[in-house]
């Protein structure tokens, strides 16, 4: 299969930076996979994001989305309408003072008609589950319901990809859980390649892939169990890793033998029912 | 607290005065404002406060909520009646005490200009009563529309106008934070003399202005995310529509200026 994005040895430093964000990185993310994306703060993640949708551009080397070049401007219209990116704060990615109307600000930027934009913008607020707030004011949604809110006005561009930036950081338990399971829905049911980057282990275990970023290379790179088994690995790079792997390395510790590979908490009550019976 | 200031003040409803076009409510206004500069006569004044009787009656607005809106203007018309009853010049004295002097003209004078006032108000209000915002500013965009071809740039200061009222709640949310924050540690903005709570709102502003500035450029990211690429070649999901109560209200409104005419002709 042909890799939707294809990242090509680029580096890219801030204008006024001496040092580099991105530092030699090379990356295929290949289309419908679930791809998070870990690394401590500073560690270039936002930066990669950035040059998904070639809102930056690298200093060297080239990005293509969907065969398409990045720094060429007049695929830029083309790339942003495929590769969709939600940010960390809700409130400042919300334009309109109606929900429907927020999520149709981009088809109308796109130029769709208008009876098209009405049919993909109950469909995207239906996937996100957000449908029956169509008409509300989105101040007086919660975080997570504003957080979908910006993911349904992303989905009606009709993107392949969505890059979601730290999407869960200012929000409650309750709100995490209810954009993550929206995301992985959008992956596994509608086949849209999700690139994920959080701060919270436990939120890349159920991805297909994990990359970990250091000082804007990747350090990391593979399937979450793999990943995470590394525990010296993962220390040096000023990570922890998930409850559940913690767990099974103290159980593991204390004689028991379990496998770190039990990720998920479901995996890892099995596990451990399993070794106790 | 600050939480309590309605913004806005739209009341939402189905009624045939909230199905109407929002351009064809404020070509109406603005041909209601007209018609009340128009009134020669004390007919007319009654013609027009029936009309907005009417509108109020099938909007299913109160006539306590137009009074509420009213409240902030009594000293305007307060003083608008003082400045017109003591101050007309004229010969039909009604009373004199020393230096004041009351004249029949004057009366008259003070009488149909807050009757203005009052009328011209409450008709504005029962646009903003039945007309969302967003409405608002979309019928405005229309109506402007022809200006495009003299290079303003219609559709960029609707859309300003559309995310100025998106963020108005969430600045005003964030004011109270700081300002309780400001609280907690002490700051007195609410006792002092004038100079000193105003150099008490410093530590307000500041915060306020770099949050604002911050949010502006997340903001304009995620639009540019969104593939906005200014008014040129968009399209909107909500097309503004005429139909046949449209043109009834047209009607309505012309009968009304008809009316206001023909009483001032007759003197009545
Ligand atoms: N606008 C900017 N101007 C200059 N330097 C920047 C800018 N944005 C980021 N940097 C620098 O680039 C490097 C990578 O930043 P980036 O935001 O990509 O990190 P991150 O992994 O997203 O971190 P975080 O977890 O804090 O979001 C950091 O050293 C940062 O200081
Ligand atoms: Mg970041």
């Amino acid at each position: 299969m042909d890799p939707i994005i294809r990242i090509n040895n680029i580096s890219y430093t801030y204008p006024g930076s001496d040092k580099p964000a991105l530092d030699g990185l090379t990356l295929d993310i290949l289309p419908g996979t679930f791809t998070a994306v870990l690394g401590s703060n500073g560690s270039g993640k936002s930066t990669l994001a950035k040059h998904l949708n070639a809102i930056l551009t690298p200093s060297a080397g080239k990005v293509y989305v969907d065969g398409m070049d990045t720094t060429d401007e007049g695929n830029l219209l083309a790339i942003r309408r495929r590769v969709g990116m939600v940010f960390q704060n809700p409130d400042n990615q919300i334009v309109a003072n109606v929900v429907e109307d927020d999520v149709a600000f981009a088809p109308e930027n796109l130029g769709v008609e208008p009876h098209e934009i009405r049919r993909r913008v109950d469909a995207a607020l239906r996937q996100v589950g957000m449908y029956e707030f169509r008409m509300h004011a989105p101040h007086l949604l919660s975080g997570g319901q504003k957080q979908r809110v910006a993911i349904a006005g992303v989905l009606a561009m009709d993107p392949e990809v969505l890059v979601l930036d730290e999407p869960t950081a200012m929000l409650d338990p309750r709100g995490r859980r209810e954009v993550l399971a929206a995301a992985e829905s959008l992956c596994r049911e509608r086949g849209i390649t999700v690139v994920l980057i959080t701060h919270h282990m436990d939120e890349a275990i159920r991805a297909d892939r994990v990359l970990v970023l250091d000082k804007g290379r990747i350090a990391l790179d593979g399937a979450p169990g793999e990943i995470f088994s590394q525990t010296a690995a993962l220390e040096a790079l000023r990570l922890t890793v998930p409850e559940t792997t913690a767990l099974i390395t103290r159980l593991n510790a204390a004689g028991m033998r379990l496998p770190t590979t039990a990720l998920t908490d479901e995996a890892c009550a099995a596990a451990i029912m399993e070794a106790l019976s | 607290m600050l939480k309590d200031i309605t913004l806005g003040q739209y009341f939402p409803g189905d009624t045939p005065v909230h199905r109407l076009d929002p351009r064809t409510k404020l070509l109406l206004t603005v041909a209601y404002i007209a018609a009340i500069f128009m009134v020669g006569s004390w007919g007319g004044y009654a013609l027009v406060f029936a009309a907005l009787v009417c509108v109020c009656a099938v909007a299913h607005i109160r006539p306590k909520a137009l009074l509420k809106g009213l409240k902030p203007l009594v000293f305007i018309i307060v003083f608008t009646a003082i400045l017109n009853l003591f101050f007309t010049r004229g010969d039909d004295v009604l009373f004199q005490w020393k230096a004041l002097r009351v004249t029949y003209t004057g009366l008259e004078r003070a009488v149909s200009m807050v009757l203005r006032i009052l009328l011209l108000v409450s008709g504005t209000f029962l646009l903003t009563y039945t007309t969302s915002p967003l409405a608002i500013t979309d019928g405005l965009e229309k109506l402007l529309s022809p200006l495009k071809k003299l290079h303003v740039p219609v559709y960029e200061l609707s859309l300003m106008m559309c995310i100025a009222l998106r963020f108005i709640p969430t600045l005003i949310e964030e004011t109270d934070r700081i300002m309780s924050a400001q609280k907690a540690r002490g700051a007195d903005l609410e006792t002092g003399t004038l100079p000193e709570r105003a150099k008490a709102l410093l530590p307000l502003l500041i915060p306020l202005f770099i949050s604002a500035f911050r949010r502006a450029d997340e903001l304009a990211l995620a639009m540019e995310c969104r593939c906005y690429n200014g008014g040129e070649g968009r399209t909107r999901m909500k097309q503004l529509h005429m139909s046949w109560r449209d043109g009834v209200a047209f009607l309505l409104g012309a009968a009304l200026i008809a009316g206001i005419l023909l009483l001032r002709r007759l003197g009545i």
